[in-house]
């Protein structure tokens, strides 16, 4: 490529080849490829650094791995004084707290994202918008600050007694509720991925051709059923991968939960009970942990995390992407 | 029967739009609380004495937290230092060479990177960090950072330098630049308000971080500017203080998340601003 720009100038009219000074060309040749190669050699790092990340982690989680085998994911006995480990109720707890988080947050955030683009008169987007994307920007220590100390009493004075009442006879709202709870960090993550699914799901409404929805109003539809019936299918992919991205968010985030969601190795049915999920024991373990076993045990923890949430990206991407080509939807959100 | 079904049609129409709107008030709701609580139980406890004071003795009342504050901010000066040249020498990669395969691989792990629990960086800092130095550091809380940062960063770098028009880089081509300075001097510099912006938003999420720095960082309840030590940030203060026993450990926290919110609301706006001045509205959310 850098032999083909002289020749191209050799075959030029001579005006072209008399105007360009003889530094220029040799500065060229030297400072294109230099330019290339170091901007090259930055953004492999990227891909270095997941690679290094990747095979720390397993380097770090092998002996647990390999000493407790598919028991480590199974196996629901945590107990570093004798050396055994099992990570089951961390992996169900980083699920369901997840899954719940979605249940309250989906409709919020795609009731958000339709609005926004919608229905809202123009004057109100902005604002609107602007408030969706502070609660992006609330670190989360912050949340779970708040978790400890707002939500969770207004769960125990309002939420929780009209809950037990209505659906106490099913096993998922059974036991005392002290506050840390599946329940507490379940919404604390629903309020947290909110302005994730929403900015990306607004940006897949955003790329849905006006064509498509004029075509529906243009047959007759209300403008609600031109959103239901013409854009939402458009966009279906897209607003998929946002939930799935909402849902990598939760999947992960640490500080809130273990803030509020009571970080007890149990397994149980009901949310109103304390629970765990990988990221906070990491959080509050790690520090801690004084045996080489205890260590590589929760570092397994984090190689699994990594894993399952790097799919779950991946997974999402491509949705959004096929919706939104080459666009960096949602990167700025994220 | 016709005109009773259009206009049931209609009804629906309209309260789906009611529907909307309201899960939209409901959403952002949250965030308003928040704030109210923020300033209603944080307000109170900040005085000078609050920005210039080392923390009390445990258990005692007063101090301040002029340490979590230096600390966060040479803890972030650290990461934005390794980060910023990185992730927008990145972005300027995707935006001009890009097009390739290693562009597109690039690209893809950068959002997905974006997506990567930030206690998962935490123990890749500590894995290549401490456990070789042997202790706790500011500096591997710093590197923490910069790993969340650099992907943000390539990313919005490439969106704000695409945004500008190819008409420039031909303009400066066909005077003879080559290609580097017409990247350097011409693109970069036309899209440096975008590039602050994308460096101001990232800072300010990196800001707030808590779960990298737990075990890279520690915390410190003494002063420190040597970044071989344990330093305490805001964000690890707020998670100590507000998981501790003491009524006034509370209260401190609750006036460290103040600081840090009015910190990192500060730098979104700045970001926010920033980018209205050169785009108008259109490239804000």
């Amino acid at each position: 490529m850098t032999e083909a720009a002289p020749q191209q100038l050799e075959a030029g009219p001579p005006a072209v080849r008399a105007a360009e000074p003889v530094v220029h060309r040799s500065a060229r040749n030297i400072g294109d490829p230099t330019y290339r190669f170091l901007l090259t050699a930055v953004a492999l790092v990227l891909p270095f650094l997941l690679l290094a990340i990747g095979g720390q982690l397993l380097v770090g989680g092998w002996p647990a791995l390999h000493k407790f085998g598919i028991g480590f994911v199974t196996k629901s006995t945590w107990d570093p004084v004798a050396e055994v480990y099992g990570a089951a109720p961390m992996i169900f707890g980083t699920i369901v707290s997840s899954l719940l988080a979605l249940l309250i947050a989906v409709p919020l955030a795609l009731g958000t994202a339709i609005f926004l683009t919608e229905f809202a008169p123009k004057w109100l987007r902005q604002p609107i918008g602007f408030l969706v994307e502070l609660l992006a920007a609330v670190p989360s220590v912050v949340y779970g600050l708040w978790g400890i100390f707002v939500l969770i009493p207004m769960l125990r004075g309002i939420a929780v007694p009209p809950l037990r009442a209505a659906l106490g006879w099913t096993p998922f709202f059974k036991g005392v509720f002290y506050g840390p709870s599946m329940l507490a960090g379940g919404v604390i993550l629903a309020i947290m991925i909110v302005p994730y699914i929403a900015a990306v799901s607004r940006e897949v409404l955003l790329a849905v051709p006006a064509t498509q929805r004029e075509a529906a109003l243009g047959l007759g539809a209300t403008r609600w059923e031109a959103v239901w019936s013409a854009v939402l299918p458009y966009g279906r992919a897209g607003i998929i991968g946002a939930i799935m991205l909402g849902f990598g968010r939760a999947l992960g985030e640490t500080m809130a939960v273990t803030m509020v969601i009571g970080n007890r190795h149990d397994l149980g049915a009901s949310v109103l009970a304390p629970a765990y999920t990988m990221a906070a024991a990491i959080a509050n373990e790690f520090s801690e942990a004084t045996t080489q076993m205890y260590l590589s045990a929760l570092v397994a923890v984090g190689l699994m995390l990594f894993l399952v949430t790097i799919t779950v990206n991946a997974l999402a991407r491509i949705l959004v992407w096929r919706v939104a080509k080459g666009a960096a939807v949602g990167s700025k959100a994220l | 029967m016709r005109s009773a079904r259009a206009v049931r049609r209609r009804v629906k129409s309209a309260t789906m739009t009611g529907m909307v709107a309201a899960l939209a008030i409901l959403a952002v709701l949250p965030l308003l609380f928040i704030f109210g609580d923020l300033v209603h139980k944080g307000a109170s406890s900040i005085d000078w004495n609050f920005f210039v004071k080392g923390p009390a003795p445990a258990g005692e009342v007063g101090g301040g937290v002029a340490n979590a504050i230096v600390g966060t901010l040479i803890i972030v000066a650290l990461g934005c230092l390794v980060g910023m040249p990185i992730g927008v020498g990145t972005g300027l990669f995707l935006a001009e060479f890009g097009g390739g395969r290693l562009g597109w691989i690039v690209r893809f792990i950068a959002d997905v990177l974006n997506g990567t629990p930030s206690i998962v960086v935490g123990i890749f800092a500590w894995t290549w960090l401490v456990r070789p130095m042997g202790h706790f550091s500011a500096l591997a809380g710093g590197a923490a950072l910069a790993i969340l940062m650099i992907p943000m960063l390539a990313r919005t770098t490439e969106e704000m330098v695409r945004l500008v028009p190819n008409s420039l880089r031909e303009a400066a081509l066909a005077l003879g630049y080559p290609r580097w300075r017409t990247s350097l001097t011409i693109v970069a510099r036309t899209a440096m308000g975008g590039i602050v912006t994308g460096a101001l938003v990232a800072v300010a999420r990196i800001a707030g971080e808590t779960a990298p720095l737990l075990f890279t960082a520690l915390g410190n309840l003494n002063f420190t500017t040597s970044i071989r030590e344990p330093m305490q940030s805001l964000s690890l203060l707020i998670y100590t203080y507000a998981t501790g026993p003491f009524e006034d450990w509370h209260r401190i926290a609750w006036a460290a998340a103040l600081v840090l919110m009015a910190l990192v609301l500060t730098l979104a706006l700045a970001a926010r601003w920033a980018t209205r001045q050169r785009f108008g509205n259109k490239s804000a959310i």
